[in-house]
């Protein structure tokens, strides 16, 4: 039992309430946390739990639109529900820091990032400006930054995404707080950068014997970071226990069904042999550039009737602009694309209305991929109407059909508008939208990666279902190599624009791989507490900070 | 830099093609006025006679495109020809009364931009405040009210009520510096009053637009106090959609101060104008359209150039 003394951060019953329909709705339902010095507490449930909530109400803080309507918040013998808002603005950065989820979006572009980072301690007197400096550079040193003497005096624009989001963990230690809470860090992150950023998250943790609240919503990354896991659902708390305890014998079953959402997966497709089998879609050593920047250096692979392609890769690898090559919005400068054999004229506008019609993308943000003012109906029956020339009941009736394919019932959406649905929902509209044309290849742009997992099974489930139905062709861009696990037939592992390695799954999946797929496939977090203490001594410290350098 | 420097000489070279257009644009709207320019000109005592000897003078029983043409080259060369009425220079008209209208926005801009920008960053701070939406209220009476109209309330209370300054802002080059400014201040007032408005409301939309971004709430959680959020983390951010109003409303002070150079008797190339097209006198007429298109497309350019050398991604490149 830890003696009262060491408790750090204490709520009780917290209720807090968000702003919507002109009304207060109660969104965090009396949930109790209790944190000790140097205790580090893993929060996790899917999107509208309320874990950033939770999290920011332990800085006594409520977003915009939001208030804390009931409940205690003591840290460190403070009720920060009733202390004055200059008071607590005292304690924030101080005392309590945070660490946001895209630190790209998070530093101010128009700062250098030192100067972001030493703005508390002066502002606290802690520290002078030049002090403050200095012991930002040690902090960026132990935090493995390359140039730690330099890297602080450029701009957010200039640094990449992996590194930046360890120069705003050194930014939450610049006064050296007794809490840090750490909002889904590495949700924005490659696999390969995702591993520094969490062990220098916990190296510095460790050091400094800060407490910390770890939000996520990936089960094996808290794993790694936390001592006790707590879950959340719609607002409440479901169970918490030590971390082991926790992987080994969940006790609630949204906690098991958590614990098992990876499981689907479909039987692996070969490839159709004999002469008259064709690729629908062949792409044949192509070239292409932004500007003077070569982005993607002799690129082949073939997709094949009713299989699934996965182009795997770290963002900047190319896997998204082979996408925009193939649907002809970045012509490509060398090689060429074809389509069921024959060449496809390389920009969009060349090509007939057949040509557009046989190839449709899904998109992964379906929050922006959907114009917000239409309604559903004419989401989806605008490329029935503009590829088929339907028209009036017709129209209607394909409309019908497509939302009852996607599961989605015609009576209940035909009128709606997309700010109305849900994530998952949203998605299935955009899937709705490509059917509608009739195609035969579909390139679906990481359009799980913005979901949750019980969502994003969902929607793997529904596409693979409409893969059979229709004999689809796939091309499916990812950065997660269990969505690969789970549905693709065909590997194609992209690095800065080159691919790699490409082959059958199972080949893939199975030693000897290229260095590159290695490093891809050892970085994916495992469920296994021990999982990232192993591999950081199997690699040693000179592989991190190589990859860091990537 | 370099990139800069290429970019202002190629939107330089744009402007002069848009220059040219507008030009031509206003040779032939110059030529479908009604009736004939020599009588129009020569007024009720015209005589036949007179009225051919005109014509014959100014050329216009020749094509209307050698006419623009000849202009065209002259204008090229900085000779915009003579006055029909006074018979002077146009180049001479115009001079001294652009100059004129050029000190009164400036007198006008001085006061009116940092007033703007500075109330903009308070309404901003206090957003949804008392002081927010009575500043809002006076700044959008002032923008609804014809101008004319606030010059005569102005003359009233500041010129017939009280006498603190001139209702007539009749200027001599002879004039102090001090007293000059004396003297303008009503018309000058009346113009910061008109642009006020559209500067501050969009200071305070451009800083609460981005109120709402991750970078402002990480402030937030650092700490960083409510004034220094908008100072130091969002007006930064803010300048490019403020640079170009600003531009917009320089213009304005340039190109539409004709009423208040009207009602305050102000010797500037507004009134000018108006003189000029009521008498016919097309050469004056042109070259006063070509300084304010030339105006309008200098200042956009400007807000260009100043919304990138305010933006960090265009200022430090990777």
């Amino acid at each position: 039992m830890v003696p009262k003394k060491d408790v750090l951060l204490e709520i009780k019953d917290l209720r807090i309430e968000g702003y919507s329909d002109e009304k207060w709705v109660e969104i965090v339902h009396g949930v109790d946390l209790t944190l000790h010095k140097g205790e580090v507490l893993g929060l996790i449930g899917e999107s509208g739990a309320g874990k950033s909530t939770i999290g920011l109400a332990s800085m006594g803080f409520a977003r915009d639109g939001c208030r804390i309507s009931g409940g205690s918040i003591e840290f460190d013998g403070m009720e920060l529900t009733t202390t004055p808002e200059s008071a607590l603005r005292a304690l924030r950065g101080s005392r309590i820091a945070y660490v946001a989820q895209s630190a790209a979006a998070s530093f101010n572009p128009s700062h250098k990032i030192i100067d972001q980072h030493t703005e508390a301690p002066i502002q606290y007197r802690i520290q002078k400006r030049v002090e403050a400096q200095e012991d930002a550079m040690q902090l960026y040193e132990r935090l493995r930054l390359p140039n730690p003497d330099e890297i602080g005096f450029r701009y957010p624009h200039q640094v990449s995404g992996g590194q930046l989001q360890r120069a705003m963990t050194a930014m939450a230690m610049a006064c050296r707080p007794d809490l840090i809470i750490f909002d889904e860090p590495t949700t924005a992150l490659d696999v390969t950068t995702q591993i520094e950023v969490l062990a220098a998250i916990r190296d510095i943790v460790d050091q400094f014997n800060t407490a910390a609240i770890y939000i996520t919503h990936d089960l094996a990354v808290v794993a790694q970071m936390a001592d006790t896991i707590k879950v959340l659902l719609k607002g409440e708390e479901v169970e918490e226990a030590p971390t082991a305890q926790m992987l080994d014998s969940p006790k609630e079953d949204y906690t098991k069904s958590l614990w098992a959402v990876r499981s689907f997966k479909r039987p692996q497709k070969q490839r159709p042999t004999g002469a008259d089998a064709i690729p629908i879609i062949s792409v044949q050593g192509i070239d292409a550039a932004y500007g003077q920047t070569k982005v993607l250096d002799d690129v082949s692979f073939d997709v094949y009737p009713g299989m699934t392609v996965a182009v795997v890769g770290e963002s900047g690898s190319g896997k998204s602009t082979t996408a925009r090559c193939i649907t002809g919005l970045l012509p490509p400068t060398k090689g060429q694309i074809l389509f069921n054999g024959e060449a496809l004229p390389p920009r969009y506008q060349d090509r007939s209305k057949e040509q557009l019609r046989q190839a449709q993308m899904i998109y992964q943000m379906a929050d922006t991929a959907l114009n917000p003012k239409i309604r559903i109906c004419d989401i989806i029956g605008r490329p029935a109407q503009f590829y088929s020339g339907l028209h009036g009941t017709a129209l209607k009736s394909r409309v019908d059909e497509l939302l009852d394919l996607i599961e989605l019932d015609p009576a209940k959406f035909y009128n709606r508008y997309p700010p109305e649905l849900s994530g998952g929902q949203k998605q299935r509209v955009g899937i709705a939208r490509a059917l509608a044309a009739d195609p035969k290849f579909i390139i679906c742009d990481e359009v799980t990666s913005a979901l949750d997992q019980l969502v994003a099974e969902g929607i793997l489930k529904l596409l693979d279902r409409l893969q059979q139905e229709f004999n689809l062709a796939y091309m499916f861009i990812t950065h997660d190599l269990a969505t690969v696990r789970s549905i693709a037939d065909e590997v194609v592992v992209m690095q800065r624009g080159k691919v790699v390695e490409q082959g059958p799954k199972d080949e893939m999946f199975t030693p000897p791989h290229h260095p590159y797929t290695d490093l891809l496939l050892s970085s994916v977090p495992e469920m296994d507490p021990n999982w990232l203490t192993t591999l950081l001594d199997e690699r040693g410290t000179d592989a991190i900070g190589e990859a860091a350098n990537v | 830099m370099g990139d800069i420097l290429q970019l202002v000489l190629k939107r330089l070279g744009l402007g002069l093609v848009t220059l040219l257009v507008v030009s031509i644009l206003i040779f032939f709207a110059v030529e479908l006025l009604p009736g004939d320019i020599a009588e129009a000109v020569l007024g009720q005592g015209a005589t036949p006679e007179t009225v051919a000897a005109l014509r014959d003078k100014l050329g216009l029983d020749q094509p209307a495109i050698l006419r623009y043409l000849q202009w065209l080259g002259g204008a090229l060369t900085g000779d915009f020809g003579v006055s029909l009425v006074s018979g002077v220079s146009v180049g001479d008209a115009i001079g001294e009364r652009f100059v004129n209208t050029l000190f009164l926005a400036t007198y006008a801009a001085v006061i009116a931009v940092p007033i703007s920008i500075i109330l903009g960053v308070i309404v901003a701070l206090l957003r949804n405040t008392l002081f927010d939406r009575v500043a809002n209220v006076a700044t959008l009476t002032s923008i609804s009210s014809p101008e004319f109209f606030l010059g005569y309330i102005l003359i009233l209370y500041l010129a017939v009520k009280t006498q603190y300054f001139p209702a007539i802002a009749s200027i001599s080059p002879d004039m102090t510096f001090g007293e000059l400014l004396h003297r303008t201040f009503l018309p000058a007032l009346t113009l910061v009053l008109v642009v006020t408005a559209h500067m501050m409301r969009m200071t305070r939309a451009a800083i609460i637009n981005l109120l709402a971004s991750p970078y402002i709430e990480m402030a937030r959680l650092k700490g960083v106090p409510p004034w220094k959020i908008i100072v130091k983390h969002a007006l930064p951010n803010a300048w490019a959609p403020i640079i170009n109003v600003v531009a917009l409303n320089l213009a304005y002070l340039i190109t539409g101060v004709v009423l208040v150079e009207v009602v305050f008797v102000y010797p500037g190339i507004g009134q000018l104008l108006v003189d000029a097209v009521a008498k016919r006198d097309f050469p004056i007429v042109q070259a006063c359209c070509l300084i304010f298109a030339a105006t309008f497309i200098l200042l956009n350019l400007a807000a260009d150039v100043g919304a990138i050398l305010t933006n960090p991604r265009l200022r430090h490149p990777k």
